[in-house]
């Protein structure tokens, strides 16, 4: 009898774990957005009132400024931004021949720096990458996240899918703990959202600012009590990855403003 | 109850990392003994579970504690739990809920998880979450919560 009380103990623990690596259902899949207070959402929705979109216009100037020994602008090779970068965002993080692994966004502009501008890479967190990053992003609005297709990026998506997974730090959380069995539910004060990174680089009330989403994954490892991962480490991009394909086919909405 | 029967009496071993961390016996679902010598104080535990920078309780569980707005709908209300669970089963959750439950978000309070690849900040590491007298003090308050 204890044997078999064990044996469904074991079932059952087993089917709790298949369960929350099943992740989120289709039809339950819900932007950040969605979880938040009206005022929240409006403040996001007016253009005039987006605190976010002031990180764009500082964007848009930086596009066209000639950078590095190589005096060139973004502008320079890739034009005006809106027809170049139109969807650019969405597909991110893709595969980068150079090295052979995702790079993202950020990572994308700065191996541009590097390569074709001749300049020094933009500290991450600087103003000046968020208001690239941001407005490069931007111009995505509203085009949904696409499925992934480039087979190369599989084995990082999957070391995405075991981190998000991976119970870490003091407190022993996996992303997985709250993001795919506990959304809709409070932590504190706070709904805790799906874990979508369609708003990125996006404005934080709490932050005062516009953050990338690698600085929010370093925050919620910093909240378990985990040594986070340095900006710009291969285990971010691969997190970021796994997100991306998580969140197909919800609507890129940077500037997006959460609290 | 045939399960928690299986737990039966298991001398849990100490990882022996900081002064903070003793071995306990676990009998059945509970820890019979004080975790440190004496009783807990039930005015520090009421203060103590409402600190959400340190025993963070108030981030998963609702209860009667101040800030009814800022606490966390993840866990059991802790109304009425010490009518419902006894001193030792109090203390045994508290300590180590994966004991009972393999997969639930409660951390363990009094277990160092220095595991390799567990990545616990260097602030944090060789360190339970609580100390014995913290965990104390507040078992002590929550078997006040009758109802």
């Amino acid at each position: 009898m204890r044997a078999l009380w064990g044996l469904a103990g074991v079932v059952g623990a087993l089917t709790c774990s298949m369960v929350a690596a099943a992740g989120i259902k289709d039809g339950e899949k819900r932007s950040g957005f969605d979880f938040m207070t009206r005022e929240t959402q409006a403040l996001q929705a007016d253009d005039m009132a987006n605190p976010g979109m002031l990180w764009v216009l500082q964007g848009e100037q930086l596009w066209h400024q000639a950078e590095g020994k190589a005096e060139i602008a973004c502008a320079g090779c890739h034009g005006e931004a809106s027809q170049t970068m139109r969807g650019v965002a969405a597909r991110y993080p893709a595969y980068d021949e150079a090295t052979g692994r995702p790079t993202d966004l950020v990572g994308r502009i700065n191996s541009c720096r590097a390569a074709r501008q001749e300049a020094e890479p933009l500290a991450p967190e600087s103003d000046a990458l968020l208001a690239l990053t941001t407005y490069v992003a931007h111009q995505s609005r509203g085009m949904p996240i696409p499925p992934a297709t480039d087979a190369r990026l599989a084995p990082f998506r999957d070391n995405g899918r075991r981190l998000f997974q991976s119970r870490i730090g003091q407190l022993d959380l996996s992303c997985a703990s709250c993001h795919h069995t506990n959304w809709g539910k409070r932590l504190g004060g706070s709904v805790i959202p799906q874990a979508h990174p369609n708003g990125y680089p996006l404005y934080r009330l709490e932050w005062q600012g516009v953050g990338s989403l690698q600085r929010r994954l370093r925050n919620c490892m910093v909240g378990v009590r985990a040594e986070p991962f340095a900006f710009g480490a291969p285990e971010l991009v691969e997190l970021e990855l796994y997100l991306m394909e998580q969140a197909q086919g919800l609507p890129i909405e940077t500037p997006a403003v959460r609290p | 109850m045939a399960c928690l029967a299986l737990t039966g009496l298991l001398l849990a071993a100490s990882p022996g990392a900081g002064e903070e961390v003793g071995s306990y016996v676990v009998t059945g679902d509970a820890i019979m003994e004080p975790l440190v010598g004496g009783k807990g104080d039930p005015a520090r535990g009421d203060a103590l579970i409402s600190d959400r920078q340190r025993s963070l309780c108030t981030l998963c569980h609702s209860g009667p504690f101040p800030d009814a707005h800022l606490h966390g709908t993840l866990a059991p209300d802790l109304t009425g739990v010490g009518a419902r669970l006894s001193e030792g089963q109090i203390r045994l959750r508290v300590v180590d809920m994966k004991r009972l439950a393999p997969n639930t978000i409660m951390p363990s309070y009094y277990r160092v998880a220095d595991e390799e690849g567990r990545r616990v900040a260097t602030v944090w590491r060789s360190k339970p979450i609580l100390t014995g007298a913290d965990i104390e003090d507040i078992v002590a308050y929550l078997t006040t919560l009758k109802g």
